[in-house]
Order: structure tokens, then C-alpha cells, then sequence
């Protein structure tokens, strides 16, 4: 599956470290999403009938087939609650974070 | 036009991949999923462009690049033209086989961009031009736009004693699109997916240029919650502010032609930039859209 990923990634110190002109390859992600999150999706499998409806509609690409079904990566969802809110079968649910 | 054997896309049957993905979008952008969505159906051969806007913005922010394909930023007015660049270049490397698409904001098409985008046109390349529709130039602090609707609040157009809001309606870029010939023209919507993504397959299936113009409802400028996109996106088109057609072989097409609109004023106020609209504004609003929506009838309605 092509997709892009987190890559290790040496933060430049000094000026002198940066590049002069586009240096990065397609799909270099260096930092997660997750941070942005207040509320996270739950998706309840007994009640998921598999549509896809959520990992059709779902901005940040973060659902992903499982099994017949659905997950969530959980390292770049934002939280927007879209795919709760779509979701017919209301087998999504949205859980405040815990503050750590 | 290989339409005889063209299989509908739907969520089932689409690509795995994913091509735009780890954005710095706000939570619950549909314009990032209008550029998901179609980037999907395009797939892996596919080069982009996108000027100064919010999904490059997004995109490209270094030393992230959330494209998992060949991506890059063009000038603000210059989408199409360097769309066209792109064309001539992979040419001459003797790649055919390929998509080149461009992503360009509402007032990166109607306003700024809407030279290079006729002159892309009028030479008859080979590219795709997406403009994600958010009403408003969203990525610099919501300013109006040509695309802006009538009534809207926004910083150049605020909503007070005297005046309530852009004063004026919808440029209408459909269909000055459609005015130059163009192979293939639609609309869509997020609200309808999997409509915005057969039209897609479509503009990818033209030999010339092609356009589409999807509506993408942006949380942070509209004032709504951040699950509300798709919905009010859908609610758009069925209460007739937003219109689903398609323009192919010289002629129009409206593939959506609600029997009975829902209620425009149960769309507007859901969205903050809309809550200070008097009965009298909503009254102007449903007058223009009846307008509109009996000219498009009499005129792009074969009845056979």
C-alpha cells in the first residue's frame, strides 16, 4: 500500500544544515497528528456493518480496512468526528481524551 | 469517451492508497478530502500542482510533504500555466501515460487564476483543473472571494448595521468554464462522494482539458463543528444553492434535480457566517437560487 510515512529525521541546528532547494522525497512525514485530537473515535466492531462509509469520508485518510471492517490510526487522526457523525449504524463514538 | 465500460467507483471498490495523508489541514477539512478523494481515482501516475493556497499550505510543510506522488506549488496565479509547463516537460521525457492534475482554491480559480486557466483551456493540453470550493480565501484569514455567496461574513465583508455581508452572489464559474468549448466541465460536492469521484475518473478519461468545481465546505471559515463538513456539503446541493451538473459534447447536464429543495434557511444558519441574514436577505437568497434553478431547468433540461 503506498502511502505516506514517518521517517527518521535529523533536525538541522545550524543554518549552514539546511537545504538550499527541495530535498525531501514524496511522502516524508516527520511528525504525527495525534496531538491535535481532544476527542477520539471508538469504532464498536459489533455494530460496524462494514459499509466504509467512514473510510470513504474520513479528510485525513486515518480509517483503513480491517478484516471486512474498519480502524483507525490513531497516530494522525485529528478528531474531527466525521466519520461518527456519517456513520448509519452509529457504531462510532466519540470519547473525551484524558488529559495526561 | 470510454464511458461503455467505465466501472462507478464507490468506497468498495476504490484504491487503498493513500496519496494525501499526515496534512496539517484543520480537523474536518472537506477541501483535504476532495484532494484525497480524487487523488485516489487518479492514482499512483498522477503529477500535481497547487498554488499558494490552503492545501499547499497544508501540504507542504518542510520538511513534510503529505503527497505521496509528484506534488508542487505554483505561483498563486499560474496553476494551469504551470499545469501546462508539467505537460510539455513529461512529454518530452515520453511520459503519456500519466495524470496531471491541479488543486487550486476558489480564489486561486475565479479570481487570481482564471487568465492561465482559459489560456490552459484554449490550447486544448491534456490536464485536470480541481477547484476545491470554500468560498472564501480561507488559508490567509477568510477574505472574499468571487465565489463568496451572497450574504456570507467574512473580513472584508463584515456583517453590521449597514451592510449585511458580501453584496454580491456567486461568480458563476461553471459555466464560464463550459463558455470556452471545454472537453469535459462538472460540479460536485463532498456531500455526494461518490459522484465527485466518477466524475473524476471522468475528467481523467478526456483527451483535452478538463474542469471540475467541488464544493468544500471549510469548518474554520463557515462556523460550523468540525463533523458538520460532508452534511452540509449534501445540505448545499439538496437546498439548491449548490447545483450537480456536468458539461460534455457541447452539452449541459444537471444530474441532480431535487423534486423539492430542503429549507435554505436551516442550511444557512448552521453556519455562524450566516446567522446575522434578516428574512429579507433569505428571501433575496431563495429568489436568486429559484432564478438560477429555472434557467439551468428550461435551458440544460432535454425533456424527451
Amino acid at each position: 500500500m503506498i502511502k505516506p510515512t514517518l521517517r527518521n529525521y535529523k533536525r538541522p541546528v545550524y543554518i549552514t544544515d539546511y537545504p538550499t532547494g527541495p530535498n525531501c522525497e514524496s511522502g516524508h512525514l516527520v511528525d504525527k497528528n495525534s496531538g491535535w485530537r481532544t476527542f477520539r473515535p471508538t469504532i464498536n466492531l459489533d455494530l460496524c456493518k462494514g459499509c466504509l462509509r467512514c473510510y470513504l469520508l474520513c479528510p485525513d485518510g486515518v480509517i483503513f480496512k480491517s478484516n471486512s471492517k474498519v480502524d483507525v490510526d490513531y497516530d494522525f487522526c485529528k478528531g474531527c468526528g466525521i466519520c461518527a457523525h456519517e456513520c448509519k449504524f452509529k457504531a462510532i463514538t466519540m470519547t473525551k481524551e484524558d488529559k495526561e | 469517451m470510454k464511458s461503455e465500460n467505465r466501472i462507478r467507483l464507490n468506497a468498495q471498490n476504490i484504491s487503498d492508497n493513500e496519496y494525501f495523508f499526515g496534512h496539517k489541514a484543520c480537523a474536518g477539512c472537506a477541501g483535504s478530502l476532495a484532494v484525497r478523494l480524487a487523488l485516489k481515482v487518479l492514482g499512483e501516475r498522477t503529477f500535481t500542482a497547487l498554488p499558494a493556497g490552503c492545501m499547499s499550505a497544508v501540504g507542504f510543510i518542510y520538511p513534510q510533504m503529505a503527497f505521496a506522488i509528484n506534488a508542487m506549488i505554483s505561483t498563486f496565479p499560474g496553476t494551469a500555466s504551470l499545469l501546462s509547463g508539467m505537460k510539455a516537460g513529461l512529454k518530452k521525457l515520453g511520459k503519456e501515460d500519466v495524470n496531471i492534475v491541479g488543486f487550486a482554491g476558489d480564489g486561486g480559480t475565479a479570481d487570481i487564476g482564471i487568465q492561465a486557466l482559459s489560456g490552459a483551456i484554449d490550447r486544448r493540453d491534456r490536464v485536470i483543473y480541481i477547484c476545491y470550493d470554500n468560498e472564501a480565501y480561507m488559508n490567509t484569514g477568510i477574505q472574499k472571494s468571487g465565489l463568496t455567496p451572497f450574504g456570507t461574513k467574512t473580513t472584508t465583508t463584515p456583517a453590521g448595521k449597514n451592510i449585511r455581508g458580501c453584496l454580491t452572489h456567486k461568480k458563476n464559474m461553471f459555466e464560464i468554464v463550459a463558455a470556452h468549448d471545454i472537453e469535459y466541465a462538472a460540479t460536485a460536492s463532498v456531500g455526494y462522494p461518490e459522484d465527485f469521484m466518477n466524475k473524476v475518473q471522468k475528467a481523467a478519461e478526456a483527451s483535452t482539458t478538463s474542469y471540475i468545481h467541488v464544493l468544500a465546505p471549510c469548518p474554520t471559515g463557515w462556523g460550523t463543528p468540525t463533523e458538520t463538513a460532508v452534511e452540509i456539503a449534501k445540505d448545499a446541493v439538496d437546498c439548491g444553492l449548490w447545483f450537480l451538473a456536468e458539461y460534455e459534447e457541447g452539452e449541459f447536464k444537471l444530474n441532480r434535480v431535487p423534486k423539492e429543495f430542503s429549507s435554505v434557511k436551516n442550511y444557512l444558519f448552521q453556519q455562524s457566517r450566516f446567522k446575522h441574514l434578516t428574512e429579507d436577505d433569505i428571501i433575496e437568497i431563495e429568489r436568486f437560487r429559484d432564478k438560477k434553478w429555472d434557467r439551468m431547468k428550461s435551458k440544460w433540461l432535454n425533456e424527451k
